[in-house]
């Protein structure tokens, strides 16, 4: 069966006063029906913006789709104007934003705000949404929703707010759902909430889900998939647990390393990655994390390496990695 | 309520700030919120106190009463066993130096239009301290090595700098004096996960190297387990629960902290996916006007009626 999206040698920039910002450099991957896709970085890492590039969201000047297809159901949905886009977005692909306090509409209730894409894209009517919306509501657990429907948006808490965000993410039962940092604003306990959501929404409606995060820990419990980005690119991916429990690229490693786990100062001092995050406004050559990385060897600042399946792994865990980290790891007897 | 043999280098004792309650111009009046609620704790020289909670829960308001930052409504603020509450702003200087603050922004907690060298040193001419200009310019070049910076980025500006690199500059600023107490506001929280743990270890460095004591408020719990010798978990305001990080950790006794810690998402796929948060209703599950800390263990207390 053909992949319900792929993505092939994208590559997007911006051009800024301060010069040309390579934001998404040749990234390709492909993304299975009622798969979730789990996508970690840190900002600047191209997570977000290589998922709003996919379906136009970002504002061309200054951005530019330097080169790629993304299909999508076949579809190339970087060949579509932005007539056919607007088909796309919200009824194929919903989506979830990273703060529930700037998304909504202050001045509609969240009645209209969920019902506008069933009305536009399935021509309802008014009544026919009304009772769509309330469904919904119940859905993502909003109790009371045929009262709380007619209310508006400061009349909701965060996370209650992040239900209604994700109710209209998916009225339309579209086939990709993306949550750029959905859980990012809430409080812990919040989130959870949220999660268990997501969880229970793909059992009972089976949406295919791209999750954006900068937390491993969310990742760990969402998603089947991971892929880890950095400065522009995918430096890994593969199943959850091979990707957590035997890292090949040494960011990867490095990320994991430096979480608390449990441990206590005085007894463990965290693992540190040393220096900075990348300068995107420099020509990207070679791998971007090689400045940072202990183990990089002379071809990786002149050489990018490329996405390839990790030896003695499970079947695609990808990395890219001109070292061999495994040996390195068990040459100076750091274990992750 | 501590029994540490040592003297506590601060406390706040009964600390109230109420906001709105104001009368309004005809009658009546606005509504008033308990941002903090009662609150009591000491922390001795040397510690570091956690302060964790939902947001609204008023943790980062305790810290800026603390400071006198704001005026508290009503309890008291003793600094070394000197009651320090409500002093004038000269009577209070002498104190500001010993007590700094380090926030959640390290963007907007810059001058954009001061290179980070004049920023740093900008609390040595306040003080009137680091004598001539060149020697105060020497302090500011050993206080940015110190905190892990190149002293030849004295003449640069904010924007020039990484997320990382500006709260370095953050932090070397509010080491300038010398104090022994430092309030850290969500002091990692913006920063890229690549970056929080060397910003972590700098904490750690520093108070190892110059015996600084913490209040060290976060909602990120791993690493407030991992940093700090004690743990306040505040709801509504109110001290739930405080006492040494291990047993808040390990034997936690408010229903709220076991729901804060069962929603601790855990960087593991195996423990992760069989892992139940529990439920916490907030508004069913106010804690009652007149419960009070109660012992339950070696320094833990715990809210009950």
């Amino acid at each position: 069966m053909a992949p319900l999206l792929e993505v092939r040698n994208l590559t997007v920039a911006f051009d800024t006063p301060a010069g040309t910002v390579h934001a998404v450099n040749d990234v390709s991957y492909s993304l299975e029906e009622g798969e979730t896709l789990g996508i970690v970085g840190e900002s600047g890492s191209g997570k977000s913006v290589h998922a709003l590039s996919m379906v136009g969201l970002i504002a061309t000047p200054p951005g530019r789709i330097v080169s790629g297809e993304v299909l999508f159901n076949g579809r190339d949905l970087l060949a579509l104007s932005q007539r056919e886009l607007f088909e796309v977005r919200g009824k194929e692909i919903g989506f979830v934003f990273q703060d529930p306090m700037t998304s909504l509409n202050p001045v509609l209730t969240i009645e209209r705000q969920i019902a506008e894409p069933l009305r536009r894209h399935f021509g309802m009517s008014a009544s026919q949404a009304r009772t769509r919306v309330v469904e919904l509501l119940e859905l993502v657990g909003i109790p009371d929703a045929a009262r709380r429907a007619r209310q508006y948006p400061h009349e909701f808490s965060g996370g209650m707010r992040q239900r209604v965000m994700i109710a209209i993410g998916i009225s339309c039962n579209p086939k990709l759902l993306i949550a750029d940092e959905a859980t990012t604003a809430l409080d812990v306990t919040v989130q959870a909430q949220i999660l268990d959501l997501v969880r229970d929404l793909k059992k009972k409606i089976g949406t295919t889900v791209i999750w954006i995060t900068h937390d491993m820990g969310v990742v760990a419990g969402l998603a089947d998939t991971v892929q880890v980005m950095y400065g522009g690119r995918i430096m890994e991916r593969g199943p959850v647990r091979a990707v957590f429990h035997d890292p090949r690229n040494a960011y990867t490693w490095g990320l994991l390393k430096s979480l608390p786990h449990g441990g206590r100062r005085g007894v463990t001092r965290l693992y540190q990655i040393p220096g900075n995050p990348p300068d995107l406004t420099k020509e990207p050559i070679g791998d971007p994390f090689a400045p940072r990385n202990p183990f990089a060897t002379e071809r990786c600042r002149i050489e990018t390496p490329p996405l390839g399946e990790v030896e003695g792994s499970v079947a695609g865990h990808k990395a890219a990695a001109w070292y061999d980290l495994r040996a390195e790891l068990a040459a100076t007897q750091v274990q992750p | 309520m501590s029994e540490s043999t040592m003297k506590p280098l601060v406390s706040v004792q009964n600390l109230c700030k109420t906001y709105g309650g104001e009368k309004r111009l005809f009658g009546g009046s606005t509504r008033a919120l308990k941002a903090v609620d009662n609150v009591s704790f000491d922390i001795a020289p040397g510690e570091t106190l956690g302060l964790v909670g939902e947001s609204g829960s008023g943790k980062s308001t305790t810290g800026r009463v603390l400071l006198q930052l704001e005026a508290p409504t009503s309890g008291d603020i003793l600094y070394k066993g000197e009651n320090i509450t409500g002093l004038s702003k000269p009577m209070l200087k002498p104190y500001r130096r010993d007590m700094q603050v380090i926030f959640q922004d390290p963007y907007a907690s810059l001058n954009p239009r001061m290179t980070v060298g004049e920023f740093v040193g900008e609390p040595l001419e306040v003080h009137k301290l680091g004598g001539s200009r060149r020697e105060r310019e020497d302090r500011v070049a050993s206080l940015f090595t110190k905190v892990g910076l190149d002293p030849s980025f004295m003449k640069r500006y904010p924007h020039e700098f990484s997320g990382g690199q500006r709260q370095r500059v953050n932090i070397a600023r509010a080491i300038a004096l010398n104090p022994a107490f430092i309030v850290a506001d969500e002091p990692i929280t913006a920063l890229d996960v690549s970056i929080q743990a060397q910003i972590v270890n700098l904490f750690q460095d520093l108070q190892d190297e110059l015996g600084l004591t913490y209040l060290f408020i976060a909602h990120d719990l791993s690493m407030i387990r991992y940093l700090c010798h004690r743990v306040a978990v505040m709801l509504r305001g109110r001290i739930v629960e405080i006492g040494p990080c291990d047993a808040i950790f390990e034997n936690p006794q408010h229903a709220y902290t076991k729901a804060l810690l069962s929603a601790i998402p855990v960087p593991d796929p195996d423990i992760e996916r069989n892992r139940r948060p529990l439920v916490f209703d907030v508004g069913a599950n106010l804690p009652p006007e007149d419960a009070v800390l109660r012992p339950v263990g070696n320094r833990h207390f715990v809210l009950e009626a």
